[in-house]
């Protein structure tokens, strides 16, 4: 099956997978589109960090729709085990398999042609890595938050990312059928490991720059007029230059965004900006810097860019 | 761009000029690994070696594999890649060939402009005079036009910066005297009155302060060109590898505490909130899992019970680690306020993992400061009213570490309790006041751990006035403390 590596590539350009994305509604800027662009022609897969509510996980949706692959994602979490992420033994059919025997033929099977035939691939459950590389169409792969697993079951991941392929012991080495576009998440609450990263090419998805967040704004919520999404992203960024503990993400400007359509709202003041900012904002004492910003307009601003400080 | 790119690829073969990046990266502080460089080999021949934006890219998700390192990553690529041509020279009125170009953009965008508002602006970019340029500066910022605002920078730079070959003098002056000519500081309040102009409606509260953070953002685009042809001037004038070495940057958590600029500080402080939410996660993570208690009797006979009596599961107990309770004596004094302020950050953020933390701040008086951070969300707050609020001043203001641990050991010193860590920010530079260590000794007999933290370098300790080494005695450890990365390291041996 070593003909998997040699399959043709998926895309043709760096241009063409942003237009793609563009096409399901996914904005992507150079830096994002170039790199799944790569990932397809190195075959390799792609580490996403970035502050939460940035799109990491919607790009591989994204990736998934555009190229009519299939989607197929490994929620990690505390705990995870290669029976969780790999493949597990179909205990309770095997159980059934050796008593069958058993009525069948009284004593008569020995027991190494049982062990040979329960430990064959009907009794074998996948589970979405195997799932992945063993799937005749092609596959998007995405495993999401994977610096929630713990460092030792990073290790689960190292033999499928690097050489696509996962070794049960009973039955041999199961290689790709075809390449996955993997997707590996984080939110960086802990450092992955070496290896993993190694790996990987390495995405970082920061907050978009004005300009791209106001396109997603329109594309998304279509509602919202020209004068208002020019607002929005400006007050957004605004906030987002303040020191807090958590920063508005893209789906909370989006949110805000439709919270203000359903609002009938056209213009945003202060006094508005100020009623609304719990949808922007989740800790209170972030709403209430943003508020004592919102009514400061920015003339004794206490958070100049450092540079400006005297 | 795109021809200094090829441009560069023509005189090198790729391997041997990537190598030689890869070379500065690693000196620069970056890890490179083999196979990452052999990755990176590979992804440029995917990509079109034209295109300087995909190539950066591609270099960057394949040597990269850390947020923080990106700035680095970036000011080495701009060094490295910037100018390999010949395009630009030093020599600014005699310039034969660079000069010349940076006129030609100019006048084409004067050309632009001539067909708007004024007629004849735009004629003879040569003799363009101050005013004038303060002029195209004032509409770039207005119009907020990249290109334009591109051009004044370079043009700028050539006029003010006043460079010349050879000269030592490092980039920060260069740009020190094109900003100073520019006078970016009126500028703002300049536009922000043609702004209110404009409208009719006078501005109210909100929009003002988004049309400031506007011309804001475009002011700063315009320093940060200034900072690049600032740069690609004197990689031109001094060659690739001579910059590389003065322009390194060092990595967030590689900034020294006591030499931070004020742009340093505030990337610590932006490094600061993940690694304290990472520091959290994997304290509680290690304190849930090292479950090596001893056995639990009952429970195992009680689950011995559905195995018919055996006692084939041994059920051990959760041991229950004592939290260690927390006392921070901490120097504000000028010179090593801020690397008090990010250790109390540090350690109030974590807080969780101590059973009570208390601070007490001195310079040469001493004050207990736990009262700002009772109850307090916004540690970033607390830590700033310590500073501004805490009465810490006795007769001088200068540091007096033998009073500040006398008038500590009278006040508090029954408070300290076997279960208490205590720990003492400082660089023990105590202006040559008599020393009271015997005050440590005191606090060592009492209290779990001493441990003292020094910000400055370890072949310092001890020179001048510096006396760390006398209280170091007492301590049950003294540690250098440099950098986020040495603390971070000190905190988690810490719980």
């Amino acid at each position: 099956m070593a003909d998997a590596h040699d399959a043709p590539f998926r895309f043709e350009s760096v241009q063409q997978v942003r237009d793609l994305l563009a096409g399901v509604e996914y904005l992507a800027d150079a830096g994002i589109a170039g790199i799944v662009h790569l990932a397809d022609r190195l075959r390799k897969p792609v580490l996403v960090e970035g502050p939460a509510g940035t799109g990491k996980t919607q790009l591989a949706k994204s990736v998934a729709e555009m190229s009519g692959a299939r989607l197929i994602r490994l929620q990690c979490y505390e705990g995870l085990d290669e029976s969780k992420a790999l493949y597990e033994w179909n205990y309770k059919k095997q159980l059934l398999r050796i008593q069958a025997q058993r009525l069948a033929e009284g004593d008569g099977a020995s027991w190494s042609e049982i062990e040979e035939d329960i430990f064959g691939e009907d009794f074998l459950l996948e589970r979405p890595l195997l799932e992945a590389i063993r799937s005749p169409d092609p596959v998007v792969l995405l495993i999401d938050e994977v610096d929630r697993v713990e460092v030792e079951t990073e290790a689960l991941l190292l033999e499928i990312l690097s050489d696509y392929q996962v070794s049960i012991p009973e039955l041999g080495t199961v290689e790709a059928t075809q390449i996955p576009l993997v997707f590996l998440t984080s939110n960086n609450t802990r450092e992955l490991s070496e290896a993993l990263k190694r790996r990987c090419l390495y995405l970082h998805i920061d907050y978009p720059d004005m300009e791209r967040e106001r396109q997603i704004v329109r594309t998304k919520v279509p509602e919202v007029g020209e004068h208002l999404a020019d607002q929005i992203t400006r007050v957004v960024r605004s906030i987002r230059q303040l020191e807090l503990k958590k920063s508005p993400s893209v789906s909370e400007t989006l949110d805000w965004a439709r919270t203000l359509v359903l609002l009938g709202i056209t213009h945003v003041d202060a006094a508005v900006a100020s009623d609304t900012a719990n949808i922007l904002l989740k800790y209170q004492s972030d709403i209430m810097k943003a508020q004592k910003e919102f009514a400061n307009n920015g003339t004794e601003g206490a958070d100049l860019p450092a540079w400006k400080k005297k | 761009m795109a021809e200094e790119v090829r441009e560069a690829l023509r005189g090198e073969p790729l391997v041997e000029l990537l190598a030689g990046f890869i070379v500065e990266l690693r000196n620069a502080g970056l890890p490179v690994s083999l196979t990452e460089n052999l990755d990176a080999m590979a992804a440029v021949t995917h990509i079109p070696i034209e295109d300087r934006h995909a190539f950066k890219y591609a270099l960057a998700a394949t040597l990269v594999k850390n947020n923080a390192h990106w700035r680095a990553f970036e000011t080495v690529f701009e060094v490295y890649f910037s100018l390999r041509g010949k395009r630009y020279t030093v020599g600014d009125e005699g310039g034969v060939s660079g000069p010349g170009e940076l006129d030609d953009d100019l006048d084409d965008l004067m050309g632009q402009q001539g067909e708007g508002a004024e007629g004849g602006g735009g004629g003879g970019g040569e003799a363009m005079t101050p005013e004038e340029l303060a002029e195209m500066l004032y509409k770039a910022l207005l119009e907020g036009n990249d290109a334009m605002l591109r051009a004044v920078a370079r043009q700028s730079v050539r006029r003010y910066a006043g460079m010349e070959p050879g000269r030592p003098v490092g980039g920060t002056y260069y740009l020190y005297r094109t900003l100073r000519n520019l006078g970016l500081e009126d500028l703002l309040e300049k536009l922000m009155e043609q702004r209110r102009a404009d409208d009719e409606a006078p501005l109210e509260g909100l929009e003002e302060r988004l049309a400031r953070d506007d011309y804001e953002a475009r002011i700063d685009r315009l320093r940060k060109e200034v900072e690049a042809e600032i740069r690609r001037r004197l990689v031109a004038d001094r060659g690739v590898e001579a910059m590389a070495r003065t322009l390194r940057k060092p990595l967030p958590e590689d900034i020294d505490f006591m030499h931070a600029s004020r742009e340093e500080l505030a990337m610590l402080r932006k490094a600061l909130y993940p690694l304290t939410r990472r520091l959290a996660v994997r304290l509680a993570r290690k304190r849930r899992h090292g479950r090596k208690g001893p056995l639990d009797f009952r429970s195992t006979v009680r689950h011995s019970l559905s195995y018919g009596g055996v006692p084939a599961e041994p059920k051990l107990k959760y041991p229950r680690p004592a939290k260690p309770e927390i006392f921070v004596i901490a120097d504000v004094s000028g010179s090593v306020a801020a690397f008090a302020r990010f250790t109390l950050h540090l350690v109030y953020a974590i807080g969780a993992q101590f059973s009570k933390v208390r601070s007490f701040v001195f310079i040469d008086g001493i004050d207990e400061v736990t009262r700002f951070f009772d109850g307090v969300d916004d540690i970033a707050e607390a830590v700033h009213r310590v500073n501004t609020e805490a009465d810490v001043v006795w007769v001088d203001g200068h540091s007096d570490y033998g009073h500040a641990l006398e008038v500590f050991w009278e006040r508090w010193g029954k408070e300290i309790s076997p279960k208490t860590s205590v720990i003492i920010l400082g660089d023990a530079r105590n202006n040559y006041h008599a020393t009271q260590s015997w005050v440590v000794k005191e606090i060592q007999h009492r209290a779990r751990h001493v441990f003292w933290l020094n910000p400055e370098p370890r072949s310092y300790w001890d020179t001048g006035d510096s006396i760390v080494g006398e209280y170091a005695v007492h301590c049950d450890g003294a540690f250098e403390c440099r950098n986020l990365r040495q603390l971070e390291a000190f905190v988690d041996n810490l719980v």
